[in-house]
């Protein structure tokens, strides 16, 4: 297939709006296969402006006269406005942004095209490989290892090649495991914590089903999982829906695991809220924010009523309960929903963020992201093919992904100093998962990836974000290391909305641009002058 | 003295060709609830004053708050006409004449009256009320609604019932705070100020303000709007200049306001706690426009309910002169000024674009910049807060790249010493005494993580989140025990570290930590303490 096919109108002279803060731009407008340009006259100074036409969530288009306005709702929550001369021209552009922005199929885009200056193809794709973390674990136990079990990607389609499990299990074992599990998603190891000598695993639910079934080697590897862990040592499964919905599930063949079958492990329910419900609160938030006339008390009950922040409340103290029982009760975790791919991978990652200071790094939380989520099989081309601006039926949708960026702000909020990337780390991560010329976050899983080629015929965002230019920009410049458990409050009073995601379009960016300027600014003189120090005492020194 | 009025006057660039000081009020003769020494346009003569304080409720007639030097614009402020449905006075009428004559610049003036239009009416009836712009020269006449001081009280009491719910739910804490309607009467006073300092600075016209009497949310409004327009008034000092100025000066009442004597209940409200927290909700929007931080406002609401010194006693200055107060008591001014190194704010920028002049507010001021204020009405809990300041932090930071300027100047200078005496081939015995560098690190941020898990379990019934003892969290509005005890009121200033210990014996209950399980008994106390000696 052709991009050409789809560009129904080359160019147009257009002017575009870009909200209250920002002056309007005028020039000529011209899509592309993956761009909407918009060309200043020669003597304008912003050379280019450029808009990747997959970040488009949605586009209305108004004709009037002879002029048309289009307006493009972004997945980063942009809204912007483009006036354009000819009715013609108007619709044509419109209907090829449609075409173009919803394209299907992954390898046709953008980041397979994407070519930067200074980046490498294939650089940074190896970064954070689970053989790696594995490495770590084998220097604090050796009670696991890495299995390949899943080299084909038959046991489980979700997983990656290489999954860390207990020692004692063979790897027949885990195949029938996989059959008991949905999706195949038997229990692997997320995080081991070594000051206590516990673990975090995750996987998806037990297929019990109607008839209650049993499964000897699932059984098995919990079991093993306690003895391989400190000794006495019990467990917790951390089911993400509620009691009365785990049940349910029996009769769709899911369900929980029985108290009687796992000895050592005691079942507990957080109910936390995905799919369908969660989309619709992040679009009712994103449709609150946008409404600027609203009285302080209609903001206030939206605000309530969309339920966001109580998502973020709960996601939080899920995440704090599991981190507890590890650091304070000693005690080993499970952690499963139902497909184990979007709540489980919350509560599991911002567990390690409490527990685990080397996460909290700037390529420590890269990795976090890249094994938790990415490699774990959250699938980001589902959830992320809308944001919340869009008409279509949501499908799969989701913001689980953001839900987690939240809770991790949140956390950056009450401990300010002890996470060594900023808010526009979050940023980057929230705007890449939507829409990216990188490859990072295409596809569902590892095996997807594998198939489209990813690895090899498009860039890693790691390796975009670690240029050197983009530091600034996304590191924390108050850091310090912090050995310590990082135990937020979930409290309500604690807890705020994220101006910086979901106000980032409407407020005037400039005073806390000139408050982080101000930081940076701080810090750096604090730097030069303990730098120049040494020089002065070594002259003198020699005299 | 370290708060002069005379020369705060003299900085806005009074007198002049339009503005003089009036001495009519000497001895609180016209108006015993205004301070003595008054501004007033030249045209109006003492008659006039005398003839427009007899048409205003109290006496108090239209003085001079704030002149903007800039476009010669002024913000002034009064009380109540005692207009009633149809009375008249012709000196009021003069009066507000003359004020509009002393902005060359404009043809006319804003009369805000600060209240909802239906309260002003109201009181009409009671031969008060408000300007009719038929009787007036050249006024705007504009309400804006703000709600009186009993509306304000039960809301605050409201709030406060919210703050103190043990472990809402999300829905709980935001519905609550609706229906307190605090958050929408503070921006009621800050759209009022924002409006005032728009036609001041943006349309160039003066402006009267006042509400009944005319110094509760009179003095919010004029206040906010002082702060809005100059820069002088968001440093240190200038804000301790603004509160003299606009609260005590011009008889807003502590006594009564903040319940300092038995007495009447109704009287009592948080007024000046809203304009506190209207600063606050600025210094959010604003990080780099204020030079003083979170601590100094939290400091100064402290004291004004505190009673510990003197300069927030009193209804009036007359009372105040009467009781010799300045003689006799202490200035909290004083106080602050003196540890005024606590109340900086690290990303002060006095020479930014956006902080020099008028502050630039957006076009449409939206609801959502309104935040829940949990410094303030949370203070005494701990757990609630942020664990690490990024405030304290910068200040170490830069307190210790200027002590290693310092050294480094100093080595330097002994450098040069060293190289001279060498010139000179005399022979030296050289101190080999290296400068002792005193760099413990940053403090505030090495220990400042000791914090405990609360209880995640959300199961209330058996792992309440706080324990009883925590009974007395009225404090956040009356004083401590704590604060009784010391002259320095150790309220934000805490190191992290000892909120970490706080959170054990105060908000983590025994027994309050272990995840839900059915049968666990195990004590974590020792646990707790193991973890916190580590």
């Amino acid at each position: 297939m052709e991009f050409s096919e789809l560009i129904r109108t080359g160019q147009a002279q257009a002017e575009l709006l870009r909200g209250p803060e920002a002056p309007p731009l005028r020039g000529t407008l011209c899509v592309t296969g993956h761009h909407l340009l918009l060309s200043p006259g020669p003597q304008a100074t912003p050379d280019l402006w450029l808009l990747l036409l997959r970040s488009v969530d949605s586009i209305e288009k108004r004709v009037a006269g002879d002029c048309g306005t289009i307006t493009l709702r972004c997945k980063d929550l942009r809204v912007l406005q483009l006036d354009i001369e000819g009715v013609e021209a108007t619709l044509n552009i419109a209907r090829s942004i449609e075409a173009l922005s919803s394209l299907e199929s992954v390898i046709t885009s953008f980041p397979f095209f994407y070519r930067p200056k200074g980046l490498r193809l294939g650089d940074a794709w190896h970064f954070h490989p689970p053989e790696r973390y594995y490495k770590r674990v084998a220097r604090e136990t050796n009670a696991w290892r890495l299995s390949e079990a899943n080299e084909d990607f038959s046991l489980c389609p979700s997983y990656p090649r290489a999954v860390i499990v207990p020692r004692a299990v063979n790897d027949d074992a885990l195949a029938l495991t996989a059959r008991f599990r949905q999706g195949g998603r038997f229990p692997v190891l997320s995080y081991h914590h070594a000051p206590s000598r516990t673990v975090l695993l995750r996987s998806s639910q037990p297929l019990i089903g109607p008839q209650k079934r049993r499964c000897a080697e699932d059984e098995a590897l919990l079991r093993a999982v306690l003895a391989g862990s400190r000794p006495g040592a019990r467990g917790f499964i951390v089911d993400t829906r509620s009691a009365q919905t785990a049940k349910q599930a029996r009769m769709t063949g899911g369900g929980t695991e029985a108290k009687a079958a796992y000895p050592g492990w005691k079942r507990l329910h957080r109910p936390l809220e995905r799919g369908r419900p969660l989309q619709e609160s992040f679009v009712h938030l994103v449709e609150a924010c946008g409404d600027l006339e609203q009285s302080m008390d209609h903001w206030l009950s939206r605000l309530a009523g969309c339920r966001w922040l109580a998502h973020v409340k709960e996601a939080l103290s899920t995440a704090c309960l599991a981190a507890q029982g590890m650091e304070r009760e000693g005690a080993c975790i499970l952690v499963h929903g139902a497909e184990g791919t979007d709540s489980t991978l919350v509560v599991t990652s911002l567990a390690q963020l409490i527990l685990d200071p080397s996460s909290r790094t700037m390529a420590g939380f890269q990795e976090l992201v890249e094994r938790e989520w990415i490699q774990a099989g959250h699938p980001f081309q589902l959830r992320c093919a809308h944001s919340a601006f869009s008409h279509a039926r949501p499908k799969h949708e989701a913001p689980t992904f953001l839900l987690f960026l939240d809770c991790v702000w949140q956390l950056g909020r009450q401990f300010p100093l002890s996470l060594e990337f900023g808010e526009g780390m979050l940023l980057a991560l929230f705007d890449h998962a939507y829409a990216s010329p990188f490859g990072t976050f295409l596809c569902n899983s590892e095996q997807e990836r594998c198939l489209c080629e990813v690895r090899t015929r498009t860039h890693s965002l790691w390796s975009g974000l670690n240029q050197l230019k983009e530091q600034r920009k996304l590191r924390n410049p108050l850091y310090v290391p912090n050995p310590l458990a990082l135990w937020p409050s979930v409290e309500p009073q604690s807890l705020r909305l994220w101006q910086g995601l979901f106000l980032r379009w409407t407020r005037p960016p400039e005073p806390s641009e000139a408050a982080w300027e101000k930081v940076w600014q701080i810090v750096t003189d604090q730097e030069k002058t303990e730098g120049s120090q040494p020089t002065v005492s070594a002259s003198e020194l020699q005299l | 003295m370290l708060i002069d009025l005379g020369e705060e006057y003299k900085r806005m660039g009074l007198p002049n060709n339009y503005w003089q000081l009036s001495d009519v009020n000497r001895d609180y003769r016209v108006c015993d609830s205004y301070p003595a020494d008054l501004y007033v346009p030249r045209s109006a003569t003492a008659h006039i004053i005398v003839g427009s304080s007899k048409f205003r409720s109290r006496r108090r007639f239209p003085a001079l708050s704030y002149y903007y030097r800039e476009n010669h614009a002024s913000i002034c402020r009064s009380s109540q006409p005692l207009s009633g449905f149809s009375a008249r006075c012709l000196e009021d009428e003069q009066m507000l004449q003359a004020i509009r004559k002393a902005n060359p610049g404009s043809d006319f003036i804003y009369v805000v009256d600060t209240r909802p239009k239906l309260n002003a009416m109201a009181n009409r009836a009671a031969g008060k009320g408000y300007e009719n712009e038929d009787n007036y020269s050249n006024i705007k006449f504009q309400f804006i609604g703000i709600e009186n001081i009993h509306v304000m009280r039960n809301s605050l009491q409201k709030m406060l019932e919210v703050c103190e719910l043990k472990s809402p739910s999300m829905s709980d804490f935001l519905w609550g705070l609706e229906n307190s309607g605090w958050l929408r009467h503070i921006k009621a006073i800050l759209d009022a100020g924002i409006f005032i300092a728009k036609a001041v600075s943006e349309e160039g016209a003066s402006v009267l303000v006042h509400c009944s009497d005319g110094w509760d949310r009179t003095a919010q409004v004029c206040s906010v709007a002082s702060l809005l327009l100059d820069p002088h008034y968001r440093t240190l000092k200038g804000f301790m200049v603004l509160i003299e100025k606009d609260w005590i000066s011009f008889g807003h009442k502590f006594n009564h306001r903040y319940g300092n004597l038995d007495g009447d209940p109704k009287e009592i409200s948080p007024v000046i706690d809203q304009f506190i927290e209207c600063v606050w909700q600025l210094m959010e929007q604003f990080p780099c426009a204020f030079e003083f931080n979170e601590r100094f406002l939290i400091h100064i609401q402290n004291h004004i309910y505190s009673c510990q010194f003197g300069n927030f006693l009193c209804n009036s200055q007359k009372e105040r002169q009467e009781l010799k107060i300045q003689e006799r008591t202490h200035s909290s001014w004083a106080h602050l000024w003196k540890n005024r190194a606590e109340y900086l704010n690290p990303l002060f920028r006095a020479d930014h674009s956006q902080t020099r002049g008028a502050l630039r507010l957006p076009t449409a001021p939206c609801s959502f910049t309104h935040k829940f204020w949990s410094g303030m009405y949370n203070r005494f809990e701990k757990g609630l807060q942020p664990r690490q300041s990024v405030t304290d932090y910068l200040m170490a930071v830069k307190e210790e790249s200027q002590q290693l300027e310092e050294e480094l100047a100093a080595l330097g200078e002994r450098l040069e010493k060293i190289q001279k005496v060498q010139l000179n081939r005399t022979e030296v015995k050289s101190n080999k005494q290296s400068e002792p560098s005193k760099h413990s690190g940053f403090s505030t941020s090495d220990n400042s993580t000791a914090n405990t898990p609360q209880d995640y379990s959300g199961n209330v019934k058996s792992f309440p989140s706080r324990s009883p003892s925590q009974g007395d969290e009225d404090s956040a509005l009356i004083l401590t025990q704590d604060n009784l005890k010391s002259s320095d009121p150790d309220l934000s200033a805490n190191s992290d570290q000892e909120s970490g210990v706080e959170d054990l014996s105060c908000r983590s209950p025994s027994g309050g930590e272990h995840a839900p399980s059915e049968d666990s008994s195990k004590d974590r106390d020792s646990d707790e303490a193991v973890f916190l000696t580590a």
